[in-house]
């Protein structure tokens, strides 16, 4: 098994990646904090991490792309709602409606970008208690059939880190009934509300199930070690698993 | 130089989490005649020279499609303050 450096680059350590071919990009925003975790999961999980940088212009050959966490621009104006406006944003957006359907996952300030940019419902507000938060967090995965989250079993229960001040989910009762009634509430928390999130929602997808959007961060549970004291410490790789199986798939 | 004002707050059915901290904060000053606190955010464009019709429509988008996330916010005040 080749070793991984404890803290590396994206173009370093080639994993076992290179024998699938799957290229997932992964997106830096000025403020972005958890690129390099998430491209590090992506080459645990066995396929090639390749760096995006805001102001791009082009996906390249990437077959996914993940917009990690941290904050970008700050948290200016609102959470993600200047990432939203970047160049390459608008070239995701695309990919993602078109019929190729791109894979994308938005974690934390991710999935704030997501939102903001209406390739998912709803929107962050600053959590109900007002404080910054960090805790293992578990979750249930109750969509089993979009791009990101294939490779869980139905109602399994998943331990991840989650880390934000912006994590109060809400929208619409209206489209909350939506979203339930069409399956798309993906992770709901269990045991403990971290946020005052509407109905426990943790993460949602969009109708077709290539895009998800969630707030807990499965790239810092990827490795034995490493993730949280509770649970597998692993339970956030079946997310990056879940991608590359679909993708190998897609291309057979 | 003349500058466009745009007022933007929180959807009154959404609870306001920060306002909530603030009213509660506001006793222990020994102001007692608040019962409720909503917090908004005020924009200020300055634009050289002339306010033109077509200046005060792209503020008008300006403030509903970057300055405001309709899901949470309104869009309460529009209006241009001469300096």
């Amino acid at each position: 098994m080749t070793e991984l450096p404890l803290i590396g680059g994206t173009a370093d350590a080639p994993g076992p990646g290179t024998l699938t071919g799957a290229r997932i990009g992964v997106i830096t925003f000025p403020g972005t904090l958890d690129d390099r975790d998430a491209a590090r999961a992506v080459r645990l999980a066995g396929a090639t991490p390749v760096a995006l940088w805001h102001a791009d212009t082009t996906l390249g050959d990437v077959d996914a792309v993940v917009i990690p966490g941290g904050f970008s621009y700050g948290d200016y104006l609102r959470a993600g709602a200047i990432a939203r406006f970047a160049p390459l944003m608008s070239v995701i957006i695309d990919a993602a409606n078109s019929d190729a359907r791109l894979p994308v996952l938005g974690i934390c300030n991710g999935f704030q970008i997501l939102t903001e940019s209406h390739l998912l419902p709803g929107s962050m507000i600053k959590n109900d208690h007002l404080k910054f938060m960090c805790r293992d967090q578990i979750l249930r995965v109750e969509n089993t059939t979009t791009a990101w989250t294939r490779d869980y079993a139905a109602g399994q229960e998943i331990t991840v880190p989650l880390k934000n001040q912006d994590g109060q989910y809400l929208a619409d009762e209206k489209t909350l009934d939506a979203l339930e009634a069409e399956g798309r509430v993906v992770f709901r928390y269990v045991g403990f509300n971290p946020n005052g999130s509407r109905r426990d929602i943790a993460g949602i997808s969009n109708a077709a199930g290539n895009v998800v959007g969630l707030m807990p961060h499965p790239e810092h549970a990827v490795e034995t070690g490493f993730g949280p004291e509770l649970g597998s410490s692993t339970d956030g790789l079946g997310f990056f698993t879940s991608v590359l199986n679909k993708i190998v798939g897609d291309n057979k | 130089m003349p500058r466009i004002v745009v007022d933007v707050m929180p959807k009154p059915e959404i609870l306001d989490p920060q306002g909530k901290a603030i009213v509660g904060a506001l006793p222990r000053l020994g102001f007692t005649a608040f019962s409720a606190v909503r917090q908004g955010k005020r924009f200020e464009l300055t634009v050289d020279g002339e306010v033109t019709e077509e200046i005060l429509a792209q503020a008008r988008n300006a403030a509903e499609t970057l300055l405001s996330n309709p899901v949470i916010e309104d869009v309460v005040n529009v209006e241009v303050v001469e300096a």
